[in-house]
C-alpha cells in the first residue's frame, strides 16, 4: 500500500516538472518531438531508479560531510552507462539528444531525490520512488513533446496528421518550448487546486 | 574563427539560456530582482570561464593521452564541484567583500547545467585553448544578459495584473518565451 503511494506521488501530485518545476533544462531542450521526449525520459528514469537504489544501499557508509560529492559520483557513473549504451544501440536518438545526455548528471531531479528520499529510506522504497518520479518526468516530457510536435510540424511520433502548410514552426523552436510548458504548469496548478 | 564571431554568436545568436536551454533553473530561480540576477551572473561568469579552462586542460593532458575520454562526464563534474569549493575557500580568505556578494550563489553553481554544458561543448566544438576560454566567457556574458533582462521584466511584471491561473511560474515561462522570440531576431546576424 505504502509502495503504491510512493510510486504514484511522482506521477501527478508531486510531478517533478509540472509541480516542483525541477529539471527544466532537458525538459525544454529535448522536447521538439514526442519521441525525443520519451527517450530522454526513459534515460533519466533509469539513472534515477538505479542511483536511488545504490545510494539507499550505501547511505550508512558515507560520512555526512562528503555526502553530496559521493552522490554525484554515483549518479555520474550511471549517466556514463546510459551514454555508452545509447551510443551503441540508439545512435540516432543519441545524436538528437546530444549534450543533454551527459547533463542528466546535473538534472536537479536526480540529486534532489537522492538527497530528499534515497538518503533517508530503504532500497525498495527508494527504487519505487525513483521509478515513479522518473515516469512522471517521462510523462510530462512526452505530453510536452507531443503538443510541440503536433503544432509545430503536424506529426505525432513521426506520423503525419495534417499537411505541413498549416503548421506553426514557432512551437518547435525555443519560444514554443517556454510558452507550452508555461500553460501546462498553469493547467496542473488549476487541477491540483480544484482537488483540494 | 575570429574571436569576435565567437563572442557575438554566443551572446546574441545562440544565447545559452534562450536558444540552447542551459541554465534554466537559475534563470527562473534568481530572476526576481535585478541585483540578485547581476550577482548570480557575476558568479557564473567567474566559475564558467575558470571551469572551462581547467576541464579543457584535463581533457587534453589527462583524458585524451590515457584514452579514458569515456570518463569525461564523471571527471568534469568532479572538477567543477571541487573548483567551486576551492573558489569559495579562496574568496573567503582573499576578498571577503566579493565573497559576501557572490557567496550565496556559489553552492548553487555546481548543479548549474550551463557550466558542465559549456565545458563539454568546448571539447565537442574542437576549439583551441584561447578560443575555448573566449567561448566560455561569451556564454557567461550571454547568460548574464538574458538573466538581467529577464529580472528587469519580472520586476515590472509584479506590478501588473496577471490572470489568476498564470500567476507565478507559468507567466514567467510565457515571458521567457517572448524574450526568446525577441532573441530569434538576431539569428541572421552571423
Amino acid at each position: 500500500m505504502n509502495q503504491i503511494k510512493n510510486f504514484t506521488k511522482g506521477l501527478l501530485r508531486e510531478n517533478p516538472i509540472l509541480v516542483l518545476v525541477l529539471g527544466t533544462c532537458p525538459t525544454l531542450g529535448v522536447t521538439s518531438s514526442a519521441a525525443n521526449g520519451l527517450g530522454m525520459g526513459l534515460a533519466t528514469t533509469f539513472v534515477l531508479a538505479m542511483s536511488n537504489l545504490v545510494i539507499s544501499l550505501v547511505k550508512d557508509q558515507i560520512p555526512d560531510k562528503v555526502r553530496i560529492p559521493s552522490f554525484i559520483v554515483i549518479i555520474a557513473a550511471f549517466v556514463t552507462v546510459v551514454e555508452l549504451v545509447m551510443q551503441a544501440y540508439t545512435p540516432g536518438l543519441f545524436k538528437s539528444l546530444g549534450i543533454f545526455i551527459p547533463l542528466i548528471v546535473v538534472n536537479c531531479i536526480v540529486l534532489g531525490r537522492a538527497e530528499a528520499f534515497a538518503s533517508k529510506n530503504g532500497p525498495l522504497s527508494s527504487i519505487v520512488d525513483g521509478l515513479g518520479m522518473g515516469l512522471g518526468f517521462t510523462g510530462a516530457l512526452v505530453v510536452l513533446g507531443s503538443i510541440r510536435e503536433l503544432l509545430g510540424s503536424g506529426t505525432l511520433f513521426n506520423i503525419r496528421l495534417y499537411p505541413e502548410n498549416y503548421t506553426t514552426l514557432l512551437f518547435v523552436l525555443a519560444p514554443g518550448a517556454f510558452i507550452v510548458l508555461g500553460y501546462m504548469i498553469a493547467m496542473v496548478q488549476k487541477i491540483n487546486k480544484a482537488k483540494k | 574563427m575570429s574571436y569576435l564571431v565567437i563572442f557575438i554568436s554566443a551572446v546574441l545568436v545562440n544565447n545559452i539560456v534562450l536558444t540552447q536551454f542551459l541554465g534554466i533553473c537559475p534563470f527562473l530561480g534568481v530572476s526576481r530582482r535585478i541585483s540578485t540576477a547581476a550577482g548570480m551572473a557575476g558568479a557564473v561568469a567567474f566559475v564558467l570561464t575558470l571551469a572551462t579552462l581547467v576541464t579543457y586542460l584535463v581533457q587534453k593532458w589527462v583524458l585524451d593521452p590515457f584514452g579514458i575520454s569515456y570518463l569525461q562526464t564523471i571527471a568534469f563534474i568532479l572538477i567543477i564541484a571541487a573548483l567551486v569549493q576551492l573558489i569559495e575557500i579562496i574568496l573567503k580568505k582573499v576578498s571577503p567583500s566579493l565573497y559576501q556578494a557572490l557567496g550565496i550563489y556559489l553552492p548553487l553553481i555546481t548543479t548549474n547545467c550551463a557550466i558542465l554544458g559549456v565545458a563539454i561543448l568546448t571539447i565537442q566544438k574542437e576549439f583551441n585553448l584561447l578560443e575555448g576560454v573566449v567561448f566560455a566567457f561569451s556564454n557567461a556574458m550571454g547568460f548574464g544578459l538574458a538573466l538581467v533582462l529577464f529580472a528587469g521584466i519580472r520586476e515590472h511584471l509584479e506590478l501588473m495584473e496577471v490572470p489568476a491561473g498564470l500567476k507565478g511560474t507559468p507567466i514567467a515561462l510565457v515571458t521567457a518565451g517572448i524574450l526568446a522570440m525577441a532573441f530569434m531576431g538576431f539569428s541572421g546576424l552571423i
